[in-house]
C-alpha cells in the first residue's frame, strides 16, 4: 500500500518503522529536517521536508495514488485540514489524530464532515488500556478478543507460584484451568510453548482464555485476585481526565494529584466525582497524607518520564499493590525492566497498535478481516483474531491432522458464547472467531498458518 | 564496524560480476574464440572467491554509513582486481598493472586505455572491456540493490555512498524499487540507442559496444581511431545526443514518465547543464570555424560531438582535439571538470556543484553590501542548508588537493606538463583522453608502473567521489572498536 505519514514525531516514526517494514511504501512528511534526519538514515522510507498543509507538497508525496494519509502532527486543526485537502485530491482513506478532550464528543460528527476513516486519540486509548489493567489486578497487560469474551494477560512467573519447574501438560492437569499459556519470554528470547515446555521462574507469560478462568487460574497459582476499589493518579493531563471518567463507570473512586492549581480547578468542575488534590505528587509527605499506603492502585501519568517512574517506585516501596506508569520514550523500558513497576504504559506504542490493526484491515480487504491485532514482545510475537468464512480451507477439519507453520499457535476459538481452547480434535467452523499467536510472521489471513500445498 | 556484513556483502558483488562474464562467455563461443576457456577459468575464479565470502554468517545485519562507504570502496577495488582476470588469463593484457588499469578505467568509466591496437584484440574481450563500463556506470552496488529480494532499510548507506551528487536520494519510497527503476530507465536508454545505431548501419557488435560506452559515458571503442572510424554524421549525431541525455540525472526522467514536465522545465540543475554545453559548442565553432574546419557545417558537427563527450566524461572523440587552437582545449579542460549531472551516469564535479558554489560566491559578495542581511542558497525553490554546502566546499577543495598531489607523482615522470596534468584530470574526472601524448590519437601505454597505479587510483576515486576511498586510508577505520 501507499502510505503517506504527515508528522515525524514519536508516532510518526513508530508507525513509519512498522509499517515500512510490512512491505508498504511508505512517505513521510515533516517540516524540521532534523526529524526527518532519522528517518532517512535508519527507515526504507521516502522523507520529504515541507508542509503536510501544502496542496503541492502532497503532490509531490504521490497523495492521488496513495491508498493511506496518516495525519500525526502536533495540532489536532493541522491533522484535520491535512485529511481534509487529502480526501479531496485523491486519497482513499484517511486517519487523523485528534487529542483534545473539546473535539472528543464531537468526534462522530467531525468524522463524518471532514470524512475521516478513522480518528484516533492517543490520550483516551491510553486511558482505556489503564482501566483495564486496573479492572484485572494481577496482569502486567492485558488486551482484549472478541468483545472481551477473551482475554490475553502477560504475568510474571516469581519464585513463590507454584507453577514453577511445571511443565504446561502438568500446569494444565493440575489447575484444570482451561486456559492457554501462549508465550513466554525468557532472558530476552521469544518462545511460543508446546507442552514440554517447563516454566521457569522469571519467565514472563502469556495466559489466554476467558476473563473468569483467568482468574481462577491466578488464585490456583496462589496470587491474590481482589478488585481495586481506589486509585490514585498522579498528573492531571488528558490521560487522567479520561481515567477518571473510564474508573468512574467502574465505580472505582479517584483522587487525582495535579501541581497546577488552574488545572485543578478546571479538572473539579470536569470530574465531579474526583477528588482533586494540588500538589507535588513525587512529594513523599504528601502522598502520605494523601493514604497512599491504603490505594488499591497508584498510576504515574504526568508527562515527564522520570517523575513518573520515581513515583511509581515510592508508591512500590510503601505497599501499592498495582502501579502502572506511563513512558513517553519507548526505550526507557528495558531499563526499567526489573524495578518492580507492575505495568507501564507507552502512549505511541498503543496508538500505533491501533493504526497498524486499521491498515492490516485495509490490507485484507479481500481476505479475511482482521478483528483484533496486538504486538507483544517487542513486537516480535502476534496476538491476531480472524473470522473464519466460506474461503478458510480447512473448516471442519481436526487440528491435529493439519500442518500447522512453526511458531504459530492457535490460542483459542470463540463459537458464539463458547470459548473453546484448542486440542488436537477440535475443529474451527465457519463464523467462528480464531485467535492466533504468531511469532517473527506477519498474517494476512487464517489460511496463512496451514503450510502451502497442504 | 559490521566486518562480517562488508565482507558477505562484497561476495554477492563478486558473484553478480561472475555472472556478468556470462555474455563475454557467449560472445567467445559464437566467435569461436580461443578465449573461451579463460572466461570460464575467470568466471569460476571469482565465483569461488564470491561464494566463500558469501557463506560468512553474519548475525547483525544492521549497515551504518560507515559500513555502507567501506563496502562501496572495497566492493569496487574487488571488482577491478577481478575484472582484470579475463584480460590477463586470455594474454591480451599480459603485464598484471595494465590490465588492472584497463579493468579500473572500465568500471570507473573513464575509458583510457594501455592498449595500442585495439581492434587486434579478440571480441570476447572488447565486449568484456565494454561490459564493465555498463556494469560501473549506474553502479554494480545499486545492481546488487535491485535485483536481491532481501534488502533492509539501512542499504541506502550503501545507495549514498555509490551514487555520484552531493545527496543522493530515493526516488519512491522502496529503495529496492528506487534501484529498479533507476537500472529501467538505463536499460531503456541503452536499447533505444542500440536500435538506432543499427538502423545506421553500424553490426551488432560494434552498435552494443558503443551503446555501452555512452550510456555509462564510458568511452571504449572497438576500433583505435574511435568514433571517427565509422565517418557516419548519423551514428556520430546519435551519439552525440545519447552522450548528452546520459549526463541527465536520472531522476529527471522518472518525472518524464510520470508525466511531471515541471519539474523537468523547472530543474535549474538541467538548465545549467544546457547552457553549459551550448555555449561551449558556439565558442568552439567561432573558434574553430574557418581554421581547422573549412565549413561551419563541419566546425558544428566536431565540436558539438566533443563538447558532448568531454562534459559527461565519456571520451569518445571524433577529432583530433588536440590540434585545435589552444582557446577551444582549455573549453573542453574546464569542461572536464565541470562533468555530468549528479545522478547520471556521467563523472567530473558535477554541475549541481559548480552552480551551487557560484551561488555560494554570489551571496558572499552580496553580504559585503549587505552585511546583515539573511541570505539562504536556494536550488529548485528550496533551500539547500549550510552543512550541504560546506560539504560541497570541503568537496570541492578536496578535489583539487587531489588533482594537485597526483599531478605531483605523475610529473616525475617528465612527460611534460600538458601531458602529465590532463592525464590525471581525465582519469580522475572519468573522461578517458586527455591532451599531448594521452591525447584521443595517444594511450596511456608509455606510462610507468607508478603512474599507472597513481591514475587507477584517481579513477575510482573520481568515480565514487572521493570519500569512500579515503575511508580506507585512515587508521581508525582499520581497528576494532574505533573511536
Amino acid at each position: 500500500m501507499k502510505i503517506i505519514i504527515i508528522g515525524d514525531g514519536k508516532l510518526g516514526y513508530n508507525l513509519a518503522e512498522n509499517l515500512s517494514k510490512e512491505n508498504n511504501d511508505v512517505t513521510i512528511i515533516d517540516k524540521n529536517p532534523e526529524a526527518l534526519k532519522k528517518a532517512g538514515e535508519y527507515l526504507d522510507v521516502m522523507c520529504i521536508k515541507g508542509n503536510g498543509l501544502s496542496t503541492q507538497i502532497l503532490l509531490e508525496a504521490g497523495i492521488k495514488e496513495a491508498d493511506l494519509l496518516i495525519a500525526a502532527t502536533a495540532s489536532d486543526e493541522t491533522n484535520m485540514v491535512c485529511c481534509l485537502t487529502a480526501k479531496k485530491l485523491g486519497a482513499a482513506h484517511t486517519i487523523a489524530r485528534i487529542r483534545d478532550p473539546q473535539y472528543a464528543d464531537e468526534l462522530d460528527k467531525l468524522k463524518a464532515d471532514l470524512d475521516l476513516d478513522m480518528v484516533i486519540n492517543p490520550e483516551q486509548a491510553v486511558a482505556s488500556e489503564i482501566a483495564r489493567l486496573i479492572e484485572f489486578p494481577p496482569a502486567l497487560n492485558i488486551e482484549t478478543f472478541s468483545k472481551g469474551q477473551v482475554v490475553m494477560m502477560e504475568m510474571k512467573v516469581t519464585p513463590d507460584m507454584s507453577i514453577v519447574n511445571m511443565s504446561l501438560n502438568n500446569i494444565s492437569k493440575w489447575t484444570n484451568a482451561g486456559i492457554l499459556i501462549g508465550g513466554v519470554l525468557r532472558d530476552g528470547s521469544v518462545v511460543i510453548p508446546n507442552g514440554d515446555f517447563v516454566i521457569k521462574r522469571n519467565d514472563t507469560i502469556y495466559i489466554v482464555g476467558q476473563p473468569s478462568k483467568v482468574v481462577q487460574f491466578c488464585k490456583r497459582i496462589g496470587i491474590h485476585v481482589q478488585r481495586i476499589k481506589n486509585v490514585m493518579v498522579m498528573g492531571g493531563g488528558r490521560i487522567a481526565y479520561y481515567l477518571a471518567k473510564y474508573l468512574d463507570e467502574m465505580d472505582i473512586r479517584v483522587k487525582i494529584i495535579e501541581i497546577k492549581r488552574e488545572r485543578c480547578i478546571e479538572l473539579t468542575e470536569l470530574l465531579p466525582k474526583a477528588l482533586i488534590v494540588c500538589g507535588d505528587g513525587t512529594d513523599e509527605s504528601l502522598l502520605h497524607s494523601e493514604n497512599l499506603t491504603s490505594m488499591g492502585a497508584f498510576v504515574s501519568v504526568t508527562d515527564k518520564d522520570e517523575e513518573n517512574i520515581i513515583a511509581a517506585l515510592m508508591a512500590k516501596q510503601n505497599g501499592v499493590q498495582k502501579v502502572i506508569a506511563k513512558i513517553n520514550r519507548a526505550n526507557y523500558t528495558i531499563a526499567i525492566n526489573n524495578m518492580g513497576i507492575n505495568s507501564v504504559v507507552i502512549p505511541k506504542l498503543i496508538t500505533a497498535n491501533h493504526i497498524l490493526r486499521y491498515v492490516r484491515g485495509l490490507q485484507n480487504a479481500m481476505g479475511d478481516p482482521v478483528d483484533a491485532l496486538y504486538r507483544i514482545m517487542d513486537g516480535r510475537v502476534e496476538a491476531i483474531e480472524f473470522t473464519a468464512n466460506e474461503h478458510t480451507k480447512f473448516l471442519d477439519i481436526p487440528l491435529k491432522d493439519l500442518k500447522i507453520v512453526k511458531d504459530i499457535l492457535v490460542a483459542s476459538i470463540v463459537r458464539k458464547n463458547e470459548i473453546i481452547i484448542p486440542h488436537g480434535s477440535d475443529v474451527i467452523k465457519a463464523d467462528d472467531k480464531v485467535i492466533l499467536i504468531a511469532k517473527d510472521k506477519k498474517l494476512t489471513g487464517l489460511n496463512d498458518i496451514v503450510e502451502l500445498g497442504v | 564496524m559490521n566486518y562480517r556484513m562488508i565482507a558477505k556483502s562484497i561476495g554477492t558483488v563478486l558473484c553478480i560480476e561472475a555472472a556478468c562474464m556470462l555474455p563475454s562467455l557467449l560472445v567467445a563461443f559464437i566467435c569461436r574464440e580461443a578465449t573461451t576457456v579463460p572466461f570460464i577459468v575467470s568466471m569460476l575464479i571469482t565465483a569461488v572467491a564470491g561464494l566463500a565470502l558469501l557463506s560468512i554468517k553474519s548475525p547483525i545485519s544492521r549497515l551504518y554509513s560507515r559500513d555502507g562507504f567501506a563496502i562501496v570502496a572495497l566492493g569496487w577495488i574487488h571488482i577491478s582486481v577481478f575484472g582484470a582476470l579475463p584480460f590477463i588469463l586470455c594474454g591480451s593484457i599480459p603485464s598484471v598493472i595494465d590490465a588492472f588499469f584497463e579493468s579500473v578505467s572500465g568500471f570507473s568509466t573513464t575509458g583510457a586505455s594501455i592498449l595500442e591496437n585495439v581492434e587486434a584484440l579478440p571480441k570476447s574481450i572488447l565486449f568484456w572491456r565494454s561490459f564493465t563500463h555498463w556494469m560501473g556506470g549506474m553502479g554494480v552496488l545499486i545492481l546488487m540493490i535491485a535485483i536481491l529480494p532481501s534488502v533492509n532499510a539501512s542499504t541506502i548507506n550503501i545507495m549514498k555512498a555509490e551514487s555520484p551528487g552531493p545527496s543522493p536520494g530515493k526516488i519512491v519510497p522502496k529503495i529496492s524499487e528506487t534501484a529498479k527503476i533507476l537500472y529501467t530507465i538505463y536499460i531503456v536508454l541503452t536499447v533505444i540507442q542500440v536500435v538506432l545505431l543499427l538502423a545506421g548501419g553500424m553490426p551488432l557488435f560494434d552498435a552494443l559496444i558503443h551503446a555501452f560506452g555512452t550510456a555509462s559515458t564510458g568511452g571504449f571503442s572497438s576500433k583505435n581511431t574511435s568514433v571517427a572510424a565509422y565517418g557516419s554524421v548519423y551514428i556520430e549525431t546519435v551519439i552525440t545526443i545519447f552522450m548528452f541525455l546520459c549526463g541527465v540525472n536520472f531522476t529527471l526522467y522518472y518525472m518524464v514518465s510520470k508525466r511531471n514536465f515541471k519539474t523537468l522545465l523547472r530543474d535549474e540543475e538541467l538548465r545549467f547543464y544546457i547552457g553549459i554545453v551550448f555555449t561551449a559548442i558556439i565558442l568552439i565553432v567561432l573558434n574553430t570555424g574557418g581554421t581547422v574546419y573549412r565549413t561551419i557545417g563541419e566546425s558544428i558537427r566536431y565540436a558539438a560531438f566533443q563538447v558532448s563527450s568531454v562534459i559527461t566524461t565519456t571520451g569518445y572523440s571524433t577529432a583530433d582535439f588536440s590540434i585545435w587552437p589552444t582557446f577551444s582545449q582549455v573549453i573542453l579542460i574546464l569542461l572536464m571538470f565541470i562533468g555530468a549531472s549528479a545522478g547520471s551516469t556521467g563523472g567530473g564535479l558535477k554541475c549541481i556543484r559548480i552552480l551551487l558554489l557560484a551561488k555560494i560566491i554570489k551571496r558572499e559578495i552580496a553580504k559585503i553590501n549587505h552585511p546583515s542581511a539573511v541570505q539562504t542558497v536556494k536550488i529548485n525553490g528550496r533551500i539547500v542548508d549550510e552543512e550541504t554546502l560546506s560539504g560541497i566546499m570541503a568537496f570541492f577543495f578536496f578535489w583539487m588537493l587531489i588533482f594537485a598531489l597526483s599531478v605531483l607523482i605523475v610529473s616525475l615522470e617528465g612527460k611534460g606538463l600538458i601531458t602529465s596534468t590532463t592525464a590525471v584530470i581525465a582519469t580522475l574526472n572519468n573522461i578517458g583522453p586527455g591532451l599531448g601524448s594521452v591525447g584521443p590519437m595517444g594511450n596511456f601505454a608509455d606510462l610507468s608502473v607508478l603512474s599507472k597505479l597513481v591514475l587507477s587510483v584517481c579513477m575510482i576515486v573520481g568515480r565514487l567521489e572521493i570519500y569512500p576511498i579515503m575511508l580506507l586510508f585512515t587508521p581508525s577505520f582499520w581497528k576494532r572498536g574505533n573511536i
